[in-house]
């Protein structure tokens, strides 16, 4: 079936002006996917099979072979917060950054924040077990509590309305509650983290947000598959 | 526009010198604070109180934090003159690509040339070497990663030429024969008065080198 869809995609490739390379499940090509729906911009979008990897994947990301791939008029634009830059200098409506350069440059660092640190933190806590995860918990929430001081009196991280961090943030309002169920950890509750819930619950059930979401039931299959791969690994041999 | 400006840096820093060079090529003045980073200042905890790293730029009293992120305020803010970043949003994702590169894999690659054992110090020049190599061919034919002028990518890079010497007496790794155009490119950037006089004396940091090393690296 992906090979089908491939030649229909490389027949489609020639024509087309945009496409995006992404997968089903993929937290960071939703950030393009969010930024190019939020600008009403048209595209055509490749599911790609990263067990498989398509050749023109390969061609355009030669040196991470990874997903997001925005290819706008045949030139290849890699790293998703780099293309949302990208999307947001090229097509001005429904700006996602704000002009002025203190709070560009704010935006910028918490959505470093997110992918270096809070990310990471998270993803340690839903693989790891016993002492090891407790001391991910405290770390994982330390970070949290960064994020949560940042939305204090505002809506979105953006303000009235979704931008950069919150697309930045995006994965959090979905896998977050999905890796609590499948590991059994709660780490964030409306009690500690008010601000933080409250903002998972608009960013979730915003428009285009709320479309956009692969299949809960497939993701819940696919990271208890994962934790089970972690698991075996730390098993006591 | 000017205002009051502060860095808080840490003179052998990489990541330092960037925001340095920046600086230099705006011909903006600031006042540089030396940071003693096993004894952080009270100053640097209440600018930098999430990742407390240098450098920090503060301007106007407001905190800019992480290297490439205060270049790209600096070139924002003082955009009357000396581009970092070019115009075009295509090439700007180009430059914002491999700037990301060199620390994403440049420079995690560089820290796992120290590592404690023989064998995993091997591995880590084996892999340190390839992302420059990688860099190599990126650059190409081209004066700079810019293209006809330094730029962004060849600021984040640049300050790295500072430890090739070190890397060359310690661990052996010999970037003027195994990228030569790098190499090259580094004597280039050197011509230029605001790289030159980020520099620091070699000897001095050789032994900040040496010295930092020794932490990781038992044989």
């Amino acid at each position: 079936m992906a090979s089908s869809a491939t030649v229909t995609a490389n027949q489609l490739i020639i024509m087309a002006e945009l496409k995006l390379f992404r997968t089903w499940s993929s937290p960071f090509p939703l950030r393009v996917v969010w930024a190019l729906d939020f600008k009403g911009i048209q595209y055509d979008t490749i599911f790609e099979d990263l067990s498989n990897k398509s050749s023109l994947l390969l061609q355009y990301n030669p040196i991470y072979k990874k997903v997001p791939v925005l290819v706008h008029n045949g030139k290849p634009l890699l790293e998703s917060l780099v293309i949302l830059e990208y999307i947001d200098e090229t097509w001005k409506q429904t700006p996602l950054l704000p002009e002025d350069p203190y709070e560009r440059a704010t935006a910028r660092f918490w959505a470093k924040f997110g992918d270096d640190k809070v990310l990471p933190s998270i993803w340690n806590v839903f693989i790891k077990q016993g002492k090891d995860q407790e001391e991910a918990i405290v770390t994982a929430q330390e970070n949290l509590g960064f994020v949560e001081r940042q939305l204090t009196g505002k809506k979105f991280f953006n303000g009235e309305t979704i931008g950069f961090v919150d697309l930045a943030f995006g994965w959090l309002a979905k896998l977050l509650s999905l890796w609590e169920e499948v590991c059994g950890v709660t780490l964030i509750d409306h009690e500690k983290f008010p601000l933080l819930s409250e903002w998972i619950q608009n960013f979730a059930d915003a428009p285009i947000i709320k479309e956009s979401w692969p299949p809960r039931d497939k993701l819940i299959t696919k990271y208890q598959a994962l934790l089970e791969v972690y698991t075996s690994k730390e098993a006591p041999k | 526009m000017a205002g009051e400006l502060v860095l808080l840096d840490f003179w052998p820093s990489l990541f330092g010198m960037r925001v340095r060079i920046a600086l230099a090529e705006k011909g903006v003045k600031y006042e540089s604070k030396e940071e003693d980073l096993s004894n952080k200042s009270p100053l640097l905890l209440e600018m930098n109180p999430i990742i407390k790293q240098i450098p920090v730029l503060i301007h106007n009293g407001k905190p800019v934090c992480e290297s490439l992120i205060i270049v790209q305020y600096i070139d924002e803010v003082w955009n009357d003159k000396s581009p970092l970043l070019p115009s075009d949003p295509y090439q700007r994702a180009q430059a914002r690509f491999w700037a990301d590169f060199v620390d994403k894999k440049v420079y995690v690659a560089s820290r796992k040339v120290w590592r404690p054992k023989r064998e995993e110090q091997e591995e880590g020049k084996k892999e340190f070497l390839e992302t420059l190599k990688t860099m190599e061919a990126e650059l190409g034919d081209k004066p700079y990663f810019g293209g006809e002028t330094f730029g962004y990518v060849d600021l984040a890079f640049i300050p790295f030429y500072s430890w090739f010497p070190s890397y060359k007496v310690l661990d052996n790794i010999n970037i003027e024969a195994e990228c030569p155009k790098i190499f090259a490119w580094a004597k280039r950037c050197m011509q230029k008065e605001a790289v030159a006089k980020t520099f620091h004396d070699e000897k001095k940091v050789y032994e900040f080198v040496a010295k930092t090393r020794k932490k990781y690296v038992s044989a």
